[in-house]
């Protein structure tokens, strides 16, 4: 199976993403936010975490419109996998592929903690290999990580079952302790939390790496 | 031609930054502020010939992001 992950200006999680990719069996190709395609055959696109452009103007609003992003776009309309983490969350709602924003966290404060996460659905590839309930330490980094959403789609995410994650103590506000959202497909996910941060006992939690194997699994099979 | 944009959040949108400001101008002293919004203004230099509808649609494409803020456009 096959995976990108999109390299921005100001991204700095995009090797710890490729990292836990190839752990779980895939086979990663960095391509850089200035290609206007992405290489033959990928099943799977990474947009990792960082600052991408900076967050100049708003989080995701630049690396969002930039020629990668329209092959992203393509890939996703086409039924491709994409898996957006933190800054990736914020570029995949500015590309409209997920609904809703995120905004600067209530308390105003950066913040760089593990927090406890729920898991709402298993009714996707991301979320196959755990069970809903389950609670995974996941770490957060984020100065913008506050979900928030009209109440019509906050409606529409709940009755389509596509509230993946949800904070079981919510750290910045996000409404209905938001943390991850499916697209309505169920092969786009964004999560502000690092399930890359997460995929190793090395690095605290290995609770991440379960999203890793199951996506692979399904890519896999498919 | 020049065109100013002013973007702000929507109305019910919680504007955490607001809050925080509002709170500091009351440390120092200034009574009776209700409330504080903060937005962004964005100077646009044109080339002759560029519409206030091209603008509006710069900012519907990048320059708002209209799930959480509105807009006005103001040629200069």
């Amino acid at each position: 199976m096959k995976a990108a992950v999109i390299v921005f200006p100001g991204s700095n999680c995009d090797r710890d993403l490729a990292v836990a990719f190839r752990a779980a069996g895939m086979d990663v190709t960095m391509v850089w936010h200035k290609d206007t395609g992405l290489p033959d055959g990928i099943d799977l696109v990474g947009i990792p975490g960082g600052f991408s452009f900076g967050d100049y103007l708003r989080c995701g609003a630049i690396a969002a419109r930039s020629p990668i992003c329209r092959a992203v776009v393509d890939h996703a309309h086409a039924g491709g996998y994409v898996l957006g983490i933190c800054n990736g969350f914020q570029v995949l709602t500015e590309t409209g592929l997920l609904p809703g924003a995120l905004m600067r966290n209530a308390g105003l404060r950066f913040i760089c903690k593990t927090t406890p996460l729920e898991v709402v659905t298993d009714q996707s590839d991301f979320t196959a290999g755990y069970g809903v309930g389950d609670t995974l330490n996941i770490p957060i980094a984020h100065h913008d990580g506050n979900y928030t959403a009209g109440a019509d789609v906050l409606a529409k995410l709940s009755d389509e079952d596509r509230i993946a994650f949800r904070y079981r103590d919510n750290p910045n506000g996000s409404v209905g302790d938001i943390a991850g959202v499916l697209s309505s497909n169920r092969r786009v996910l964004g999560l502000m939390p690092h399930p890359e941060r997460a995929a190793e006992d090395a690095q605290g939690s290995a609770d991440g790496a379960a999203m890793f194997r199951a996506l692979a699994g399904a890519l896999a099979d498919a | 031609m020049k065109a100013r944009v002013h973007v702000m959040l929507k109305d019910g949108v919680l504007d955490p930054q607001g809050e925080a400001v509002r709170h500091a101008l009351g440390t120092l002293g200034f009574d009776g502020v209700n409330g504080v919004r903060q937005g962004k203004v964005i100077e646009l230099d044109l080339a002759d010939g560029t519409t206030e509808a091209d603008v509006n649609e710069m900012c519907e494409r990048l320059l708002a992001n209209t799930v959480i803020e509105r807009y006005t456009v103001e040629i200069v």
